[in-house]
């Protein structure tokens, strides 16, 4: 085994999967010769050619219906949307098209494409960098939305998204791809899609997060056991469709809980568990479930940005209003 | 001193084979196509005429769902399919039903189509199309990688797209166009310029005189053709599709042409923005009227022959009508069902929920 940080674990990923499958093409602004501008695929044009790894020209519709075309031809189209935040710019090719493409043709054709795209705040990008817009795609039915929280999850989830036989929507967030090392296998290995993961097992109350908020998470469960509170935390993994008994296997056993994400906290990911908590374990509840979202702004990029961003105080916080409810 | 796109335009002349009187024009453009190819041309313009007619129809009896007019634009839809093989790749827009018809789609899917049913979308096992799109321009982006897929696979076939004049003001126009020219892939784009958006008229579109030199932006091959003339149609999409497999690019090609009847069947009426001159004057351009003329001065043609067609078609609309009726209605199950491979947790709990409200 190999210690990766999770861009190296996400280049791993990438070539293990050109390397399995020769349908598998990676494609988007830059990430031929440069690797990509967070270098995710350094290498893999000298590697793979460039008829397997390219560049496009610089139109994220483009990029979208591209995939949809080449997934026509039998292919398996990983590409890469330079950062999330353009996303409105393909938001057809994606919500309009390749999410259809089974009810568009009665079944009998499908768009396997895995959009890669970082997404995330506190690396101090400009505008319409950092903003969390997965809940846009998991409204979307016909999608499937994976945000990994770690170097091994982010190899093998990012195996599984490429191999599903749906469009899958694998968001990185950009504070994660280089802040820690994990023991990754060099092999080829799959992380179920749809499966959340008990990070941390506790017995008071139940953290829900993904991506960057599941360190956040754990830092407040650390600072939280020397309080005598034990927090469980959960790690969704994918957020579309939700492993929702996972979540309420940890709901009956702490009967409170903080649901944790980095986005708005308007019509987020955070808001449809509540719901699935409060129709399916409300008798198990001890106390109201809270939110730990971002303010309803658009996203506070370098100024301010310290103080936007939830954090692990902020868990703390929510954690105590719960346990003294 | 003249405009840079004035320029521009003055290079593309209307291309013409046979003029409203069914002349040949330009002898030395005429397609080698035996007598039988050019009565079967004919045949699929009447027959499409006739689908039109029952279809605007069927849709005031309340029997179609949502149904866009085709009349008028035979020539630009029959002759561009026409010229394609089999193995060629049809992103049509959503008038353009005939091209799906001839490329193998059973008339009754068409009809399943229009009423919204999923099998309607189920191409036949060797038709090679997307059923229509609704959104303007997204085919064009899809079909340049349909075409880049074909180049990497070293298929010797082509993706053919359709959009109006309107689709060309979309950004998704210009992205599809580019992303083929910048990969050198096979791939035709049809602007079918009928030369209104619903009501909003060409020259509202766009500054450009012509839309086929929005081609030389692109860097790409671009022809403007009479698109009520349907050899001409023929012919610029058969060089277009022998470019394309001979690894020389994708062409843009717009055909003039206008649409008789309204937008779609959805209560659009055109007399609020066409005037009826304007309708009689490009109803002096008819597609069917100059090929009937130019077939029977060849001696080829008859009105027996055609009224045969006119029959034929109208005992196949009735049958496909008939099939269509006898398909079991979608359900929300059928919905559910075609969402994923394999159905998620939460689909799975509603899945159960409507089969149990459908089997009341």
């Amino acid at each position: 085994m190999a210690q990766m940080t999770m861009i190296q674990a996400i280049t791993d990923a990438l070539r293990t999967e050109l390397k399995n499958d020769e349908n598998v093409l990676v494609f988007g602004e830059d990430v031929g010769q440069n690797g990509g501008v967070f270098r995710a695929t350094e290498g893999l044009q000298d590697e793979f050619g460039e008829d397997r790894v390219f560049d496009t020209p610089l139109a994220e519709s483009g990029i979208g219906g591209l995939a949809i075309g080449l997934s026509t031809q039998g292919f398996r189209p990983v590409p890469e949307i330079q950062f999330f935040g353009f996303v409105y710019e393909v938001m057809d090719s994606i919500s309009g098209q390749m999410a259809r493409m089974r009810y568009r043709s009665g079944n009998t054709m499908h768009a396997p494409v895995t959009i890669r795209s970082p997404f995330g705040g506190g690396v101090h990008t400009p505008e319409m960098h950092a903003d969390s817009l997965e809940g846009l795609m998991a409204q979307q039915p016909g999608l499937k939305v994976v945000i990994p929280s770690n170097p091994y999850d982010a190899k093998g989830l990012l195996i599984s998204s490429i191999r599903d036989n749906d469009p899958v929507i694998f968001l990185e967030h950009m504070k994660l791809y280089r802040s820690f090392r994990d023991e990754v296998p060099e092999e080829a290995y799959e992380v179920e899609l749809g499966k959340a993961k008990v990070t941390r097992e506790g017995n008071d109350v139940t953290l829900i997060a993904y991506g960057a908020m599941v360190q956040a998470s754990v830092k407040a469960a650390e600072e939280l056991e020397k309080d005598g509170v034990s927090a469980e935390v959960v790690d969704l993994r994918t957020i579309s469709p939700l492993d929702i008994d996972t979540i309420v296997e940890s709901v009956k056993k702490t009967g409170r809980v903080v649901v944790v994400q980095e986005a708005q906290r308007q019509a987020g990911i955070a808001s449809q568990i509540v719901a699935e908590i409060q129709e399916r374990a409300i008798l198990h509840l001890e106390a109201p479930v809270l939110r730990v979202a971002a303010p309803d702004t658009v996203y506070a990029f370098t100024q301010a940005e310290e103080v936007w961003l939830p954090n692990h105080n902020d868990i703390v916080e929510k954690v105590n209003d719960v346990i003294n409810f | 001193m003249k405009r840079t796109a004035e320029k521009i335009a003055e290079q593309f002349e209307t291309f013409q084979i046979l003029d409203e009187e069914g002349k040949i024009v330009n002898e030395e453009a005429m397609p080698e196509l035996s007598d039988d190819e050019l009565k079967e041309l004919m045949t699929r313009m009447v027959y499409t005429r006739i689908l039109d007619q029952r279809s605007i129809a069927l849709n005031r009896q309340g029997r179609l769902g949502f149904y866009a007019p085709t009349a008028g634009q035979e020539a630009s839809q029959l002759g561009s399919q026409y010229a394609l093989e089999q193995d060629d790749f049809i992103l049509p827009g959503y008038r353009d039903v005939p091209q799906l018809i001839w490329h193998g789609l059973p008339l009754h899917k068409a009809f399943l189509f229009s009423r919204g049913h999923y099998i309607g979308n189920q191409m036949p096992e060797g038709v090679n199309a997307l059923s229509p799109q609704i959104i303007i321009g997204a085919q064009y982006v899809q079909t340049a990688g349909v075409a880049l897929g074909m180049k990497k696979r070293n298929k010797k076939s082509v993706a053919i797209t359709y959009t109006g004049d309107g689709g060309t003001s979309q950004g998704d126009f210009y992205e599809g166009m580019n992303f083929a020219g910048a990969f050198n892939s096979p791939a035709i784009f049809v602007v079918q310029n009928n030369q209104f958006a619903i009501s909003t008229p060409v020259e509202k579109q766009t500054a450009a005189d012509t839309l086929a030199q929005k081609a030389v932006a692109a860097g790409i091959e671009g022809i403007q053709v009479d698109g009520m003339d349907v050899l001409a149609v023929y012919v610029a999409t058969k060089e277009a599709r022998e470019r394309a497999v001979n690894g020389e690019g994708p062409t843009l090609i717009e055909a003039l042409t206008y649409r008789y009847g309204p937008h779609t069947m959805a209560g659009d009426d055109p007399t609020r923005y066409r005037s009826e001159d304007l309708d009689n004057e490009w109803e002096k351009r008819d597609p069917l009227v100059r090929f009937r003329k130019f077939l029977e001065k060849k001696g080829i043609w008859s009105e027996n022959q055609e009224n045969e067609v006119i029959e034929r078609a109208k005992e196949e609309i009735k049958n496909a009508v008939k099939e269509a009726d006898n398909t079991p209605k979608q359900k929300v199950t059928d919905l559910i069902g075609n969402m994923y491979e394999t159905l998620p947790s939460h689909l799975e709990e509603q899945m159960e929920e409507y089969k149990a409200k459908e089997s009341k």
